[in-house]
């Protein structure tokens, strides 16, 4: 599926040397594959792992190493485990300078929610609410639109949430949008899409800048 | 210190009666306890309340006791991996309660350190139940969570000496220390048992204070092994 190869290879570009990032479930994931050797990022897994490495290969897993989606991973030089109390006291302290959260609505004032569809999804929270509601940053990767066509990005999400207000960037498959405190601003564009096809598959008000938006 | 805390593993958990509430390390099958686990589906106690991260996946970890019917709750953080046991909380034969996974951990921890329980921000936006009760300090609201205990902890640890005193392997560490702090009676599993002094004081993990029972795993089986498991991935 390349386009979320192309929403993990933008997001990428959020990261900033010396950051302590964590990965979401799905798409977050994929950022693993778009981290340069030479940039100084620390991994942090809810399962206790500070300076998590790429994805282990065929054959190498180590069945004490997973990361917490459960795939069996790998550690960098300079890494750290330590148990759950640990691992949350980073969360929960604002150690966190980003996290990539995958979303199933976001409402332009920033609220998320990708945990719970009453009476249809019901998995748990895990770690999401304490990564939403206390990570510095939260950029949601996802897809513009629902498998059903729905806009995901509406003026209010009719879901519980998972943390208000706590989205400052949204990155799509079709574009990337700015949580401001004047509401959304449209970014950039992935390529072949136009603003009008954004804005008809954005429920949200949406500020359009003018000129040429930046393409990726 | 007195006698050995070196049992058998149907020795050790004999004791575990129905109705238990038990505390289980693991956060998938990483520091799972699944010997202990299946001692305890053999020996056939029910009306469990089982504590764990995560409801493990089918035919693993928990999940046996569950599809027994053996579990009739569970509190928890996350139980995704585990279709089984949504089908049976949406059937309403299994009552699973969810908190976030750092307040889970963090209201075993106040019920293992002697605390009545935490006081915590996180998803206060969600409607608290009328129960809830809501504090603030220097201008910043609080929910009360009360400590969580149990009456038995089943733990995984890597190394153990004779002692009690423990060290946890990588991403098998995550909840076992904390659940061992909770319970009455603590019962661990383990790949190796040392005498004292051959672990260095330095690199205890958890101290042999809150180990009640050692438990030599006899035989490695698949579950311990690289799995084939549906991780959650894109």
């Amino acid at each position: 599926m390349p386009y979320k190869h192309n929403i993990a290879r933008r997001a990428a570009q959020e990261i900033e040397a010396g950051q302590i990032i964590n990965l979401g479930i799905g798409i977050p994931t994929l950022i693993m594959d778009y981290l340069s050797p030479g940039q100084q990022v620390f991994v942090h897994a809810e399962n206790g792992i500070l300076g998590m490495g790429p994805r282990a290969k065929a054959g190498h897993e180590d069945p004490d190493l997973i990361d917490a989606g459960a795939a069996y991973t790998t550690i960098v030089p300079g890494a750290a485990f330590f148990d759950s109390l640990m691992s949350f006291a980073i969360i929960r302290s604002g150690r966190i300078d980003l996290a990539f959260l995958g979303a199933l609505e976001i409402a332009q004032n920033g609220d998320l929610a990708n945990w719970i569809i009453p009476g249809k999804m019901t998995p748990g929270i895990g770690g999401g609410m304490e990564l939403a509601q206390k990570a510095r940053k939260v950029v949601v990767l996802t897809t513009h639109v629902a498998k059903s066509g729905q806009p995901k990005i509406l003026k209010k999400c009719s879901l519980p949430l998972t943390a208000p207000g706590c989205v400052a960037l949204i990155i799509t498959d079709l574009a990337v949008i700015e949580v401001t405190s004047t509401g959304l601003c449209l970014k950039e564009l992935a390529s072949g899409v136009s603003v009008a096809e954004v804005i008809a598959k954005t429920e949200a008000d949406l500020q359009i800048p003018a000129g040429e938006l930046p393409r990726f | 210190m007195g006698s050995s805390k070196i049992f058998s593993a149907s020795a050790a958990c004999r004791s575990i009666g129905d109705g238990a509430t038990v505390l289980v390390g693991g956060f998938g099958q990483p520091g799972t306890p699944n010997s202990l686990l299946r001692q305890l589906l053999a020996q056939e106690t029910k009306q469990l309340t089982l504590i764990k991260n995560d409801a493990s996946e089918p035919g693993l970890g928990i999940s046996p006791l569950i599809e027994a019917g053996r579990v009739d709750r569970l509190i928890a953080s996350h139980v995704g991996l585990n279709p089984l046991a949504v089908a049976l909380m949406n059937e309403g034969r299994l009552k699973i309660d969810i908190y976030p996974q750092g307040i889970l951990a963090e209201k075993i921890r106040a019920g293992g350190a002697g605390l009545g329980g935490i006081l915590t921000d996180i998803g206060l936006h969600l409607d608290p139940s009328p129960a809830a009760q809501l504090v603030e300090i220097e201008g910043i609201r609080y929910k009360i969570e009360p400590a969580l205990r149990g009456n038995v902890a089943l733990i995984h640890a890597e190394r153990a000496d004779e002692m009690g005193n423990l060290v946890f392997a990588k991403t098998a560490y995550n909840f076992n220390p904390v659940m061992a702090m909770a319970a009455d009676l603590v019962i661990v599993e383990t790949a190796e048992i040392v005498p004292a002094g051959a672990i260095d004081p330095d690199h205890v993990h958890l101290p042999g204070a809150f180990v009640d029972r050692l438990v030599l795993i006899e035989e490695f089986g698949p579950e311990y092994g690289v799995l084939k498991h549906h991780a959650l991935q894109t």
